[in-house]
């Protein structure tokens, strides 16, 4: 049985279709001649007419949206919305650059390699919520975890460095955990409070320590690692497995944190908490340490994830690094719906639209940059609203457990 | 009146902690003294630093005209978060909001010609209007279709911000001659007069009647909380949106209604920053104030006078905080630090109270907001 929220939501979808093919057919063909997309760093590279690949995908979106309004696609609905959005994101690319070429390739490596510190921050705010504690604190924990594992990796090594970022990453998870179960204290608060300090800690430290010891902030940073027989494989390989260690720890954070959350009785008894902690506590678990431990381990993977921008790219902090990133994190899990893999695809969405951005600049499309820089923003907007819609979370984030 | 005795009594006590822990940064934070273990020096460094920031926050007209500065956008968007946080409603978006805001008022203030008295609060409203308006598309998209306002108002900031990037290149606004983004002036008549005007020669004196425009916004908002049945509704719909909504109250366009209040009173902060501080407009117009306004906001826990309180005393910081980096080598992020502890200290009364043996008995507050569900 379909729900009318379902009904209106397919309805959505359908419109969106034709708003996409509307936006393919209208401003996407206005520009002939070919768009060069580089698929390997040697040179392999596809042409694509910008103007007829426009044309068809038009098409093929009109006649999406004439389906999904009439009938419904039913069972392979998310898969062909799936499709879609990559059709159209081509088009989007092939128009941009029509004329010219660049290495597309490189931009979607980019865009794994910086999905990192967002997918990161979701895990630790999945992690946290489905116990039952609201964690606006990503920020605050990234931007520790970047400033501690700079100098940390300075002063020591790069496996040190990292080390000292995940327990610095624990240590705000372990304030924010005394505050909010212990005494208690309103979350969002606490979380907030955490953001402002290591914030203004960090800018602090930055100037006063850093500036006048340059050698305490200057790092080289991990190298890529291809993966064995994996990165051979054409395009795919260079993109998914040419990269640092700080993504392939990523990908396993999210198979791994998604069997667990689903699998195993830590992520039955992780998600009781979540949503109805005084049964879960009548039932003998020990909800205030469940919430501890797991917003420990949040603590760790968001310090990793600040470990990301000293140790895993630019090799040394600077003010602000961070730039909102755990903001971003944060939307991702509600994008995402509290589910690891949901959140990660909030994440690669929120990295394809910063590795555009860096792209997109030095292409002349006739349209001024800052509306090509607002689209992903403004995408991210209609998606939201039109198809993802109201989103349920743990009931009990939020609420301070009593163990009586 | 004994509200806000309380208030500021907690407040005081909060910032006495932090600024303890503030030195202990500073002195620890002191690579050389570290090494050649003059601590002598360090701790007169403390001394100098709060001396100067107690001195740039009070002392003299000049540090008073600076904290005024300081505190009216801070108030103004922290109104604008306190509001939406009324309703349970987190409202990141009050950057956005603001850059609408600024960006009509300051289109009022160069195209229109006419009397001061007429063109200034003209200004003034042309920019809550359009910052209500840029609040108010959060506020439908969560009513009509659920779109949670976190997501939808950090997009909307990052929106606005390229919007405002555009609109400074246009020919409509760019400044003639000028290659960067950078608005033109604001006409004297629809600048806000400054509030030591009087004084001739005294120009270092940027202080200006924004400040009143805040402080009529906050009793406005007063005004609505307590004696109005809006004000009723939005704060029943922020404490229990279900029992709200069963005793007949519309949280539909109750969310609509304070997305709109609080894109105004962002939009006013953008208005007064235009037409009072700057007289102009260009990229860094909201700089990180939306930020501090939610802490504004959290600090003084949504109420009027706490807001009211609470912009002050971080408008009085950033003020202090200036001249504290320039006397001595103290950087001006301690402030921030300083803030996030005061935040701190007050949202967990046990620990000031264990601080400083206060006898009084703690009532907590509930939750700031409606969480992620509803």
């Amino acid at each position: 049985m379909i729900s009318a929220e379902q009904k209106k939501r397919a309805r959505n979808v359908g419109y969106g279709y034709l708003g996409l093919a509307v936006i393919t057919l209208v401003i996407f063909s206005r520009r002939p001649g070919d768009a060069g997309f580089r698929l390997t760093e040697g040179g392999f590279s596809l042409t694509l007419p910008a103007q007829q690949f426009a044309y068809i995908f038009g098409i093929v979106f009109v006649g999406l949206g004439a389906a999904q309004l009439w009938r419904g696609l039913g069972k392979v609905s998310n898969i062909v919305l799936a499709l879609a959005t990559a059709m159209f994101v081509m088009s989007f690319l092939s128009w941009a650059t029509s004329g010219e070429s660049f290495s597309l390739v490189g931009m979607l490596q980019d865009t794994v390699s910086r999905s990192v510190p967002i997918t990161l921050g979701a895990l630790a705010g999945i992690l946290c919520e489905r116990s039952g504690v609201i964690n606006i604190a990503i920020e605050g924990m990234l931007l520790a975890g970047a400033f501690m594992g700079a100098v940390g990796a300075s002063l020591t090594n790069l496996w040190f460095g990292t080390i000292i970022a995940i327990l610095t990453g624990m240590l705000l998870a372990w304030v924010l955990a005394v505050f909010s179960i212990k005494y208690r204290v309103d979350q969002v608060i606490v979380g907030f409070a955490i953001n402002f300090f290591a914030l203004g800690i960090t800018s602090f430290l930055s100037f006063r320590v850093l500036v006048p010891n340059p050698d305490y902030n200057s790092l080289v940073p991990v190298m890529p690692i291809s993966v064995p027989l994996l990165s051979k494989i054409p395009f795919i390989g260079q993109i998914l497995f040419v990269q640092t260690i700080f993504v392939y720890f990523s990908f396993a954070a999210v198979a791994l944190l998604t069997w667990a959350m689903y699998r195993t009785r830590w992520g039955l008894r992780t998600r009781a908490a979540g949503e109805y902690p005084k049964a879960a506590g009548t039932l003998g678990v020990d909800v205030i340490r469940l919430r501890y431990r797991n917003l420990l381990i949040a603590g760790a993977v968001a310090g990793i994830g600040g470990a990301w921008w000293p140790i895993g790219t630019v090799g040394r902090f600077d003010q602000n690094i961070t730039g909102g990133r755990g903001f971003i994190a944060l939307a991702a899990v509600i994008f995402g719906r509290w589910h690891p893999v949901g959140a990660f695809s909030g994440a690669i969405v929120f990295a394809f639209a910063e590795a555009v951005r860096l792209k997109i600049g030095n292409f002349d499309t006739g349209i001024p940059s800052e509306f090509l820089l607002m689209a992903p923003y403004l995408v991210t907007l209609v998606v939201v609203a039109g198809f993802v819609g109201a989103s349920r979370a743990p009931k009990a984030a939020g609420q301070p457990y009593d163990e009586q | 009146m004994k509200e806000l005795i309380k208030s500021l009594r907690y407040t005081f006590l909060a910032l006495l902690a932090s600024l303890l822990v503030g030195a202990i940064i500073i002195v620890v934070t002191d690579i050389d003294a570290l090494k050649s273990g003059d601590f002598g020096k360090a701790f007169s460094t403390v001394f100098t630093a709060y001396k100067s920031l107690f001195q740039g926050s009070f002392w003299g007209l000049r540090s008073i005209s600076n904290t005024i500065t300081g505190t009216t956008p801070l108030l103004l968007s922290g109104l604008a978060v306190s509001v939406a946080f009324k309703a349970g409603l987190f409202n990141i978006g009050a950057t956005g909001q603001m850059l609408a805001g600024g960006m009509t008022a300051l289109w009022v203030g160069f195209t229109m010609t006419g009397p001061g008295w007429l063109q200034v609060p003209l200004a003034v409203i042309a920019g809550a209007i359009g910052g209500a308006l840029y609040g108010g598309i959060a506020g439908v998209l969560k009513a009509r279709t659920g779109a949670h306002e976190v997501i939808t108002t950090i997009m909307l900031n990052s929106i606005a911000s390229f919007l405002v990037l555009w609109l400074l290149k246009t020919t409509t606004f760019q400044r003639e001659g000028r290659p960067d983004p950078i608005s033109k002036l604001v006409v004297d008549e629809a600048r806000l007069p400054r509030l030591f005007g009087f004084l001739d020669g005294r120009s270092d004196l940027v202080a200006h009647a924004g400040f009143f425009v805040a402080l009529l916004a906050t009793f406005a908002y007063w005004y609505l909380l307590k004696r109005t049945t809006l004000g009723f509704e939005l704060r029943a719909t922020g404490l229990n949106s279900d029992a709200a909504k069963y005793a007949g109250m519309k949280s539909k366009s109750l969310t609509v209604v304070a997305m709109l209040l609080a894109g105004g009173f962002a939009g006013m902060a953008g208005a007064t920053e235009v037409l009072g501080t700057y007289g102009y407009a260009s990229t860094s117009l909201a700089g990180n104030i939306g930020f501090d306004a939610i802490a504004v906001a959290l600090l003084g826990q949504s109420s009027p006078i706490g807001t009211l309180v609470a912009a002050v005393l971080f408008g009085a910081l950033q003020a202090g905080g200036r001249s504290m980096q320039a006397n001595t080598d103290v950087p001006v992020d301690l402030i921030i630090v300083l803030r996030a502890l005061i935040v701190m200290f007050v949202a967990a009364p046990l620990l000031v109270k264990a601080m400083f043996r206060v006898k009084s008995q703690v009532t907590s507050q509930g939750q700031t907001f409606r969480g992620w569900g509803g």
